[in-house]
């Protein structure tokens, strides 16, 4: 997948933490905020990982709260 | 690669659906819920009938579904939005008329009005979200509970010598003549969540081109109900919900 670039935009104040979209993404892009909080006090997800992100968009199909837009570009 | 060369409109290929609003939901974070609202929407944008699509809304946690579709929605009495989608779409028969329902509204209060409507073969989509639990009054025991699963009114699990066996609405409805579509579907991964939708978009055409009755049930997650992170609750669902209700096509005339 060398050829293929993704990356993702999380929506953290709509976020509830609840962690699918990290389950769900094949490359370990994702993950909590370990300490940070939104206003709503859920630790919102982030791309810990970027540079492994393939725009699959794994995570924004799970997503029950439509946070996340996903991008992808071939290189 | 730079991001900010990623992250530019040309390349975006997921989003929140266009007839998803901006208003938070109100769902427990990871609930079913969300991921079947979001199915719906786009199935209507695709679909290019964002006018002519009428939502029944059930009492359960989809409740205030209305606030957050922007389409047109009436608000039913608990169990009986197949009866008021029954009207609706007989006095607008152009209009696509689909229910949204949880297993409690559908088949405990509203099994009568299910059955009625499947065997009337009214023009209608049923959306029913099997969670195996009452939601929204804190998680009490529905026909759908699984033997031995526990809720707050079978604490030791149901029992079915006490509380009967789960009741498989899809089997019952495949049954029943007016039906033309009976499918089983769940959203808990990327594969089923296109499959749900799919299911979602044949149901809706049904009822546009009047073929009779679809019922698409999603086998979904309470996990607030069922007192588990998100993340085990769609495992859980798949080692213990699939046995009894297996996905796929029970009917599709
Ligand atoms: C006539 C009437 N009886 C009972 C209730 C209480 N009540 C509200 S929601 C609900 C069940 C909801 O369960 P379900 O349909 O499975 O929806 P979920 O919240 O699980 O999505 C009940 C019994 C009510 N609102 N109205
Ligand atoms: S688009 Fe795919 S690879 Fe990128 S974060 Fe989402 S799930 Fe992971
Ligand atoms: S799936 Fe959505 S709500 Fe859940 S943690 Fe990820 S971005 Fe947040
Ligand atoms: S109580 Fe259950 S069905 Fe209702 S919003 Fe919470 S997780 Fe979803
Ligand atoms: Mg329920």
């Amino acid at each position: 997948m060398a050829n293929i670039k993704g990356a993702v935009v999380v929506n953290k104040e709509r976020c509830k933490g609840c962690d699918l979209c990290v389950a769900a993404c094949p490359c370990q892009v994702l993950a909590l905020q370990p300490t940070e909080v939104n206003d709503k006090g859920y630790h919102y997800a982030f791309m810990q990982n970027p540079d492994a992100c393939i725009g699959c968009a794994s995570c924004g199909l799970v997503c029950p709260d439509g946070c996340i837009t996903v991008y992808k570009v071939k290189l | 690669m730079d991001i900010n060369e990623i992250i530019k409109p040309e390349n975006m290929v997921y989003t929140k659906p266009r007839l998803m609003n901006d208003n938070p939901m109100h769902y427990c974070p990871g609930c079913s819920h969300g991921v079947v609202h979001k199915l719906i929407a786009e199935v209507i944008d695709e679909m290019g009938i964002e006018e002519e699509t009428i939502g029944i809304a059930p009492v359960g946690c989809a409740v205030f579904a209305y606030n957050y579709l922007d389409i047109d929605w009436i608000e039913a009495a608990h169990g009986r939005a197949p009866a008021i989608a029954s009207a609706v779409k007989r006095l607008n028969p152009k209009k696509m008329v689909f229910t949204y329902q949880g297993d409690g509204d559908l088949a405990a209060i509203g099994t009568a009005e299910t059955i009625h409507a499947c065997n009337r073969g009214e023009n209608i989509a049923i959306i029913f979200i099997n969670n195996g639990i009452y939601g929204m009054t804190g998680g009490q025991m529905a026909p759908t509970t699984l033997e031995g699963m526990k809720t707050s009114t079978c604490p030791y699990g149901r029992n079915v010598a006490l509380n009967g066996y789960p009741l498989r609405i899809a089997e019952l409805v495949e049954r029943v003549d007016g039906t033309c579509y009976v499918t089983r579907q769940s959203v808990h991964t990327p594969a089923s969540i296109r499959k749900a939708k799919k299911a979602i978009r044949l149901a809706f055409e049904n009822a546009m081109a009047g073929k009779g009755t679809s019922l698409v049930e999603i086998v979904s997650t309470c996990n607030s109900g069922w007192k588990m992170s998100p993340v085990k609750a769609n495992k859980w669902m798949e080692e213990n919900m699939f046995a009894k209700y297996p996905m796929g096509d029970l009917k599709n005339v």
